[in-house]
């Protein structure tokens, strides 16, 4: 950063600054590819080799006979074949079911899935009917996941961006390391929620374990319940008018606003205590998170 | 890794035996070296013990391994006859494993270290409703080896294990039980910090282990708590403070069914709970093989204890 002053990054533009910053795309889309920024091109919300999916164009699949592997490079087929809106039948459990989609696609998931269900995703609205295992949504980049009941533990580890939403209670370390994005929980979460949690927003309507946020950089958690504990350098902050009212749209629109509304929400911040910031030039703070 | 499973029906005798081969068969990935069950029949009057006389692995050693192991089993018999045991049936399962129904008024535990004291013998189990097979293979050749498919009972645990801590053998194999509570097994999935500080103070009490594996423990201090007339429950939540480790353990009684998760809840365990059965197993994969209509499973807590009657 050295050959950079903050002079010139203030007088450049944001297509400049990424290049001068050696930083990708990533930081600006929540992209993770390391794609060049095309300064063309305004946005770009799909991969060039993302296949052109239909919404309309609907097919049933079942999943009782497949193994995992089978049911994943069939999505992908469907998917080459235009069709936008996949319902997968009688997945019973099995894991890694519909990993690594990074384009659009409508995906209904009929019944409940096993460990690191839709990790890796990058675009596509999932609904879930059942219960997810343990890391659903691992690594998420962006889209939507709605979990009708109950998640595992590690939901939502290291997600990067988009909604995960589960409408029940979920297990221990949920948004672990979790690095942007929203995680919602409309129930109860375990121990260790947020732990080393570095960007993005995590909301539970309901109780919190033991050390919520233990070690977080940064990032907000906000709780509807009660907190068993709070983790090393977790600490309560104000709840603003601009958290309440991002709570309320981003409930709303899940149908989770809770009936007494969402004053009495807890919000969880890093205190900032553990690492010692102020040793860094502020770029540098920017790259570390 | 490890998967363990579990299941007990309210207030009625199944198929458990089968349904444990499906749940465990679902788990084979966590762990391929052995497969153990612990699977609770009706009870009866008589006691039902099983036992085994070698390793599967000293079946392919050596020569006049049949004689040996006849003379094991005939000692076995001078023994159980020295102490009066009235033997009502005698079935030799395969090579090396026999399952004994008999009647006995006296000491158990006298009658089992005599009968351990044979090279090679091992007391499996011994109770009135518990059945504790486990050998090496998958779920589907230990339940066609021992005829498990057509077990009909309450409530039972079950166990495949990747061999971590110790060797690929059937001592080391889970469920555990342990003297002197009999109908007392565990299967567990983790591993345990302080199990030999553990292991001694359990051995100064006069208990006995028959193997170095972690797992063990839990067998021998459920049972010794159980002795001391403390519930399962307290047992269980007694456990969370006095075990380190990450652990995830399932036990049964004769009639009980218990869970307990460490303080971490590192490891993992489904849920799911209706008003005739219950079932639990590492993944949820185990529990849509006996249920695979849409169900509600759940993910217990950190410290979560939770005790089921049949």
């Amino acid at each position: 950063m050295a050959s950079v002053t903050e002079n010139e990054l203030k007088s450049m533009t944001q297509e400049e600054r990424v290049k001068a910053l050696g930083m990708t795309s990533e930081q600006l889309t929540g992209r993770s590819m390391f794609m060049e920024f095309d300064p063309g091109e305004t946005e770009r919300f799909e991969y060039p080799w993302a296949p052109k999916v239909d919404f309309n164009k609907r097919t049933e699949l079942d999943a009782v006979d497949m193994t995992s592997t089978e049911v994943n490079s069939k999505i992908r087929e469907l998917m080459s074949e235009g069709y936008g809106t996949i319902v997968l039948k009688n997945p019973r459990g099995k894991h890694s079911l519909a990993v690594g989609i990074l384009s659009k696609l409508n995906l209904i998931i009929e019944g409940s899935t096993g460990y690191f269900g839709v990790g890796l995703i990058d675009g596509p609205n999932v609904r879930i009917n059942g219960r997810v295992g343990w890391s659903c949504g691992e690594n998420m980049m962006s889209g939507t996941v709605l979990i009708e009941k109950n998640a595992g533990s590690t939901f939502g580890a290291a997600i990067r961006g988009g909604d995960l939403v589960c409408k029940g209670s979920v297990g221990s370390r949920t948004g672990i390391d979790m690095k942007g994005g929203t995680i919602i929980v409309g129930g109860d979460t375990g121990a260790l929620s947020g732990f080393m949690m570095q960007r993005g927003r995590m909301i539970v309507c309901g109780n919190a374990g033991k050390n919520l946020g233990d070690s977080m950089y940064d990032g907000t958690i906000y709780i509807g319940g009660e907190i068993k504990s709070f983790g090393v350098d977790a600490v309560e902050a104000e709840l603003t008018q601009l958290d309440k009212d991002w709570l309320n749209r981003k409930l709303k629109q899940y149908g989770l606003v809770p009936s007494k509304g969402v004053d009495h929400f807890t919000k969880v911040v890093a205190g900032k205590q553990l690492w010692n910031y102020d040793n860094l030039e502020p770029t540098e703070k920017k790259l570390i998170l | 890794m490890c998967g363990i499973a579990g299941l007990i029906h309210k207030g009625k005798s199944s198929s458990v035996g089968f349904e444990m081969t499906q749940m465990l068969q679902a788990l084979k990935h966590r762990g391929p070296d052995s497969t153990g069950y612990a699977v609770y029949g009706d009870q009866v009057d008589d006691l039902v013990m099983r036992l085994k006389i070698a390793e599967a692995d000293d079946m392919q050693r050596g020569s006049g391994i049949y004689a040996e192991l006849d003379r094991r089993i005939d000692q076995i018999d001078s023994f159980i006859n020295e102490h009066g045991v009235k033997v009502t049936k005698k079935e030799k399962i395969n090579d090396y494993s026999y399952r004994y129904e008999f009647s006995f008024g006296g000491d158990l535990g006298k009658l089992a270290e005599h009968i351990e004291e044979v090279n090679g013998a091992e007391i499996l189990s011994v109770g009135k409703g518990l059945e504790l097979i486990k050998d090496l293979g998958d779920a589907s050749v230990v339940s066609n080896a021992y005829g498990l498919n057509s077990f009909k009972g309450t409530h039972g645990i079950g166990h495949t294990r990747m061999a971590t801590e110790s060797d690929v053998d059937i001592r080391s194999a889970h469920p555990y039980w342990a003297f002197p509570y009999n109908d007392v097994s565990v299967v567990h999935n983790g591993q345990i910090t302080n199990y030999w500080i553990m292991r001694r103070q359990m051995e100064k009490k006069g208990h006995r282990f028959t193997s170095n594996c972690d797992s063990e423990l839990l067998a021998v201090y459920t049972a010794h708590n159980l002795s001391l007339g403390i519930s399962l429950e307290d047992s269980l939540k007694q456990s969370i403070d006095e075990i380190d480790g990450v652990f995830t353990y399932l036990v049964a009684t004769k009639d009980q069914l218990g869970m307990a998760k460490d303080t971490m809840a590192a490891k993992p365990l489904v849920l799911y709970e209706s008003d005739d059965l219950i079932a639990m197993a590492s993944e949820e994969v185990a529990i849509r093989a006996i249920l695979p209509h849409e169900i509600d499973t759940s993910d217990p807590y950190d410290e979560e204890v939770r005790v089921w009657q049949a």
